[in-house]
């Protein structure tokens, strides 16, 4: 009896204080919005409607931020369209075909997922870029960033793809052999089609860290506010533009950055609820 | 502990509310200047206990603080004009531009003319500069930086004119922008510049107005894309604000101006 009942204080003291760190973690994210909002809400008045345009010109009061939008969501698409079949072919190939070095790979993808992203873009301004340079100048490019974020992201969406590979039940294999499957007929049938909505949910995930990720980019995208017309085109992203300037800007200029860390936030909440509602048909389906 | 804690917070609170009026200087200006002055300030309240406050908010509220006497010295990033003579400027560093290139193009000067026909987009090769034929990189600087201020100012040019193939942020990006690429040309801090071409980066520094880019002739004000970093005061100046000053140039400070990328004076 007296063990039950010390359990259940202990059980009771764990549930508030985990209610309280939730109730934390929820202030400090309404904080960060609300000082987003009442720091932006002056210049929306003012500048709102000048968003769309292009040209970003803060010492001339131009606020347009379409470029960078785009450059934002091209990069980060790009960078998807690379790591993200890459990763999912691989963990199938090393789940299926490699089971003997799928341990020491994934040690090595765990590794990788742990370098600093600073790290990655050191590497893409003095490798990749110069490299890109000698045949499309001038290197610092759409292609440099995006190639930049696929590194990055790889790892995560790999471990995310086996784990959604691993999750699947036993018996669905095990029919498959049963039934003499081919192992690509089966993993192209059955087990990639019913893991797909864990696998996507986690890649829009991997999107959001490539649409938020700041000083890699930075260093090898070339920070040009313009459409890229081509691959080897320099682009501005909007994390890239708030870390440029933040330390130098003023008055509606520094606004202009809050704004702008304002569309971050709604573009990854729209991406966050988009990955949800995978997650949610993948359980109706289960 | 807390208790305690609480306790010190108080006593220093206390103790810095009773410091007598003269042992504070005020400073306010350049934001250009006042990152190198907030560290100085700091280095020079550690030795001496008197009590330095820096403010930013630009040259010309340096210029006002001081004539109002709401500051002791207003921090200037140019020399005085000539309606300013009321004001006594105390020179303490200079800032300057050097225009990079990397050190395998051939092109070892540019007129001010064709360096405004690059960064514009007029002039798009190297070849008709005397280079090799090859695209030109055009490495510009981010807004608001004072590097870039201080570059479009004195070519003359708006932010919208320029025409860049990459922005950067810190000097040490630039550098590293013109050091890979054979084709670029970029501009950076003098001092930083100088710095790294010593230490072996492929860099050249391009002579402006046939003036060479050197520290020498930035501290004899020969260098035409420079500026001086003064601080102005208003009649006497106080003993502990001299001493300020002295500690600012001292020879031994000029490791801090190094971090910031300015020059100190040479005495």
């Amino acid at each position: 009896m007296i063990t039950t009942s010390s359990r259940f204080h202990a059980d009771s003291l764990l549930s508030w204080l985990l209610r309280l760190t939730g109730a934390a973690a929820v202030l400090v994210l309404g904080g960060i919005v609300a000082v987003l909002l009442i720091q932006s809400a002056p210049f929306l008045v003012e500048h709102g409607s000048a968003l769309w345009r292009n040209d970003w010109q803060p010492g001339q009061a131009r606020y347009g931020m379409a470029a960078m939008i785009a450059g934002s969501v091209l990069v980060s698409v790009l960078a998807l369209v690379i790591a993200g079949p890459l990763a999912v072919l691989l963990a199938a190939w090393l789940r299926y075909f490699a089971p003997l070095i799928r341990r020491p790979v994934l040690a090595l993808v765990e590794l990788m997922a742990g370098i600093p992203s600073v790290v990655y873009g050191l590497w893409g301004m003095l490798v990749l870029v110069p490299w890109i340079n000698q045949w499309a100048p001038p290197g610092a490019s759409w292609l440099a960033a995006s190639l930049v974020l696929a590194l990055m992201i790889l790892p995560l969406a790999l471990l995310v793809t086996d784990t959604a590979l691993g999750q699947l039940p036993a018996r669905y294999l095990q029919a498959g052999q049963a039934l003499s499957l081919s192992r690509v007929g089966m993993l192209r049938r059955v087990l990639l089609p019913q893991a797909g909505p864990a696998i996507v949910s986690g890649l829009v995930l991997q999107f959001g860290r490539a649409l938020g990720e700041t000083m890699a980019v930075l260093m090898v995208a070339g920070n040009v506010v313009q459409w890229p017309t081509s691959l080897f085109d320099p682009v501005r992203t909007l994390t890239a533009n708030i870390a440029l300037e933040m330390a130098y800007a003023t008055g509606d200029h520094r606004v202009a950055l809050f704004v702008s860390g304002l569309l971050l936030l709604l573009v990854t909440a729209v991406l966050l609820m988009l990955s949800w509602r995978l997650r949610g048909e993948r359980h109706e389906m289960a | 502990m807390l208790g305690k804690t609480l306790k010190g917070f108080l006593l220093v609170w206390l103790l810095s509310g009773c410091q007598p009026a003269e042992d504070k200087l005020v400073i306010t200006g350049s934001s250009t200047i006042s990152p190198l002055m907030a560290e100085l300030a700091e280095q020079f309240e550690a030795q001496s206990g008197i009590q330095v406050d820096v403010q930013s908010g630009g040259s010309g509220r340096g210029i006002s603080d001081a004539r109002q006497g709401l500051a002791d010295f207003g921090m200037v990033s140019r020399a005085l004009k000539t309606d300013e003579q009321d004001l006594t400027a105390h020179l303490i560093g200079r800032d300057g531009i050097a225009m990079i290139v990397n050190a395998a193009n051939p092109v070892t000067a540019l007129s001010n003319a064709e360096i405004v026909a690059i960064y514009t987009g007029e002039q798009q090769n190297w070849s008709s500069l005397g280079g090799n034929d090859a695209a030109i990189t055009v490495v510009h600087k981010a807004d608001g930086r004072s590097t870039q201020e201080l570059f479009l100012a004195h070519f003359g040019l708006n932010n919208d004119q320029v025409q860049p193939d990459m922005v950067i942020g810190e000097n040490q990006q630039g550098i590293k922008a013109v050091a890979n690429d054979v084709n670029a040309i970029g501009y950076v801090s003098i001092g930083t510049a100088i710095y790294e071409a010593d230490a072996g980066a492929p860099l050249r520094l391009l002579p402006l107005s046939g003036v060479p880019a050197t520290l020498e002739s930035v501290d004899q004000g020969r260098y035409p894309l420079s500026r001086e970093l003064n601080l102005v005061s208003q009649g006497e100046l106080s003993e502990t604000a001299s001493q300020l000053l002295d500690f600012m140039t001292d020879p031994d400070r000029a490791a801090t101006y190094h971090d910031y990328y300015f020059l100190p004076v040479s005495r």
